[in-house]
């Protein structure tokens, strides 16, 4: 929750809104990473790239 | 209240602790030291445990923690910069990701886990000054001035590559600054890879090569004007844009595009611990020459700007003494202090000052006659029974001095018969620089002993100088320095009626010819230019080094030593007794001294596999 409170507080601050889908998509991409990893998804996200 | 500030500079290289106690530096250390890997970018553990112990307190202890640098906007400057080079840097974007993710945007949890492994049971507030703020604010609060003019110049921070501002009293403020790309520290670097050293590590290589370049040659002046015509666009005040259609270092994995250089050029890059060619000696000078044009520029700029009388450094280059030197010649300001921890390391301290007086707006206490840093004498200490427990543990014979002067007696004499002795004395030297206390000596005088030391000792490039130490009040007598030079971070000529001439055919000699000649009656620290990095030695500051030089010139009418750190090639300077035994026994030197204890090489037994396998990661 912190990491989400500060990251909102760095784009307001720095009013650059623009660069959140970045870092969601990011995020989303960095969590399937370590998520893949030895784990069922896998094969899953093989066929996805 | 926040009395007790741990600043920390992690995650890129040269990790760092540092204690501020009510706003004076007590304690501070790089992480190399400890864990004995060189630019060791981890975590400091071992460095913040030894700041707590050194001024007696635990994490609990701690009010606050400051951070060097923001790792959300620098987060920021990676992702605008990818953004606007895409489709360039795909490859290196991807391979950066998952590292992002966790080191830049979880740098805060990291940070309180970090905190809580070392015992912060509910870890203190973290502050995140700016990286150039907290270089800025290492230049300024320990400087011995109430007001002073301030200039950071290093590769990159968040965005901020080059800042001009000025200090009053407990306030900084930044008035100008220049920003990613467009840095001076990534230019040098950049031409650091291109001449066959390391990144981040081999900046003073290229410095110390520069002199070996002719400046009046056709092809140096060839290269200083494709520099300034093709790939620095340089402006009156000192500010710059890269083009950076020669430049891969904003989303590549190298620092150069190397097609565009070698077209430039026609200069190969380098190739590592190959013998420097004349075309490699004379682009370290031009790049060096550009440097030192872009730093009195920017100099000229400080002082039009803010006024000021005094002058404060920091930042990667302002490590760059050569530079330094030419900027002092300028007399653009009376006085000018430029702190000892210039890299990034010294951040550590700077984020721990500016939070005590920007963060917290703590007042600045009475400016001293001298600066903070206490001599940068800020590391660790070992105790004569710390010294008889390595002795004890390696069957290694000694001799033990009841009186200091004796022992100062006995190792310059020692000195004079051409011996290298490795001196370990009081703590540990904060920033880059062996300032006595972590020091390989020698005789200054002798012909060979630059030859010697680079080879048997040191086990490095043949090409690169050694540095005096000089008592302070002599310096003058040997070096055309109207200042102390404290820290090793001035470049000096050496005096003219000692220097000898250079041969006739100088220009058509090779490098090691050039270099073996005899130039001055202090041959080993008088560089192919005449110049010397010099460092002053304060009876005040470092009384046991004052005296063993004094003792010295009581012996030879010297009152100077070569002072190179101890430590070999690609290996931190030692920090413990048992590295520098260790490495005493590694090396050719001759005599050891470790606090009043003296080790006789001949008299040593031949070094076990304790001493051949404790660790020490090459990182050259």
């Amino acid at each position: 929750m912190e990491v989400i409170k500060d990251m909102w507080g760095f784009l307001n601050r720095r009013k650059k809104f623009w660069l959140l889908p970045l870092i969601l998509t990011l995020l989303l991409f960095g969590g399937l990473v370590v998520m893949s990893s030895g784990t069922a998804i896998g094969p899953f996200i093989y066929t996805i790239f | 209240m926040a009395d007790t500030i741990l600043g920390i500079s992690a995650y890129y290289h040269d990790s760092a602790a540092a204690l501020v106690l009510r706003g004076k530096p007590v304690a501070a250390a790089q992480e190399e030291r400890f864990s004995r890997i060189k630019h060791d970018a981890a975590f400091p553990s071992r460095a913040v445990a030894y700041v707590l112990e050194e001024a007696g307190l635990s994490m609990e202890d701690i009010d606050a923690v400051a951070f060097y640098e923001k790792p959300y906007i620098k987060f920021e400057r990676l992702l605008e910069t990818y953004h606007a080079f895409a489709p360039r840097g795909l490859k290196s974007f991807l391979e950066s990701v998952p590292v992002w993710i966790k080191e830049k945007l979880f740098q805060k949890t990291i940070l309180k886990n970090e905190l809580k492994s070392l015992g912060a049971i509910k870890p203190p507030p973290i502050l995140f000054p700016e990286h150039h703020l907290s270089h800025a604010a290492s230049a300024f609060y320990p400087s011995p001035f109430d007001d002073a003019a301030i200039l950071t110049i290093d590769g990159v921070g968040e965005w901020a590559t080059t800042t001009i501002g000025f200090g009053e009293h407990d306030r900084i403020q930044v008035v100008r600054k220049l920003e990613f790309p467009h840095s001076l520290g990534l230019l040098y670097s950049s031409f650091t890879e291109w001449c066959g050293f390391r990144v981040n590590s081999g900046e003073y290589k290229l410095m110390g090569l520069a002199p070996y370049g002719r400046l009046d040659s056709g092809k140096t002046r060839d290269i200083r004007r494709k520099i300034l015509d093709d790939m620095v666009d340089l402006r009156a005040d000192g500010s710059f844009l890269l083009n950076m259609d020669f430049f891969d270092f904003a989303t590549g994995l190298t620092m150069c595009n190397r097609s565009r250089w070698l077209d430039l050029f026609d200069i190969p890059r380098r190739v590592p611990e190959t013998d420097p060619s004349s075309d490699i000696m004379d682009m370290a000078r031009a790049i060096q020459d550009v440097t030192e044009e872009i730093v009195i520029r920017l100099a000229r700029t400080t002082s039009r700007t803010t006024g000021k009388k005094n002058l404060v450094m920091a930042g990667g280059a302002a490590l760059n003494c050569v530079a330094n030197g030419k900027l002092l010649k300028e007399e653009l300001f009376e006085r000018i202090w430029i702190q000892p921890a210039s890299g990034d390391a010294g951040g550590a301290l700077g984020a721990a000052l500016a939070a005590w007086h920007i963060g917290y707006g703590k007042k600045r206490a009475v400016v001293h006659i001298r600066d903070d840093m206490a001599g940068a004498y800020l590391g660790p200490e070992f105790c004569e029974r710390d010294v008889l427990r390595v002795a004890e543990r390696y069957d290694a014979p000694f001799k033990r001095y009841d009186d200091r002067a004796v022992l100062s007696k006995d190792v310059a004499g020692l000195i004079a018969q051409g011996k290298v002795v490795g001196w370990f004395q009081g703590r540990m030297e904060y920033g880059p620089r062996a300032l006595g206390n972590r020091s390989i000596l020698a005789d200054p005088r002798n012909p060979d002993m630059q030859k010697k030391l680079n080879i048997s000792i040191k086990m490095r490039e043949g090409f690169r100088p050694f540095a005096p130490s000089v008592m302070e009040e002599y310096a003058a007598d040997y070096f055309d320095l109207s200042v102390s030079s404290p820290y090793m971070l001035l470049v000096a000529p050496v005096v003219g009626h000692r220097c000898r001439p250079l041969p006739e055919e100088n220009d058509a000699l090779g490098l090691y010819e050039r270099l073996y000649h005899q130039r001055s009656d202090i041959p080993s620290v008088t560089h192919v230019d005449y110049t010397a990095r010099v460092q002053t030695v304060s009876r005040d500051t470092n009384p046991r080094f004052w005296d063993l030089l004094h003792a010295f010139k009581q012996l030879t009418g010297y009152g100077m030593l070569v002072n190179t750190s101890f430590n070999v090639r690609g290996e931190p300077i030692v920090c413990s007794p048992e590295d520098a035994y260790s490495c005493f026994m590694r090396t050719g030197m001759d005599y050891l001294v470790m606090e009043n204890l003296l080790f006789d090489k001949t008299l040593q037994p031949e070094p076990d596999d304790r001493l051949l396998s404790i660790k020490i990661i090459h990182n050259d």
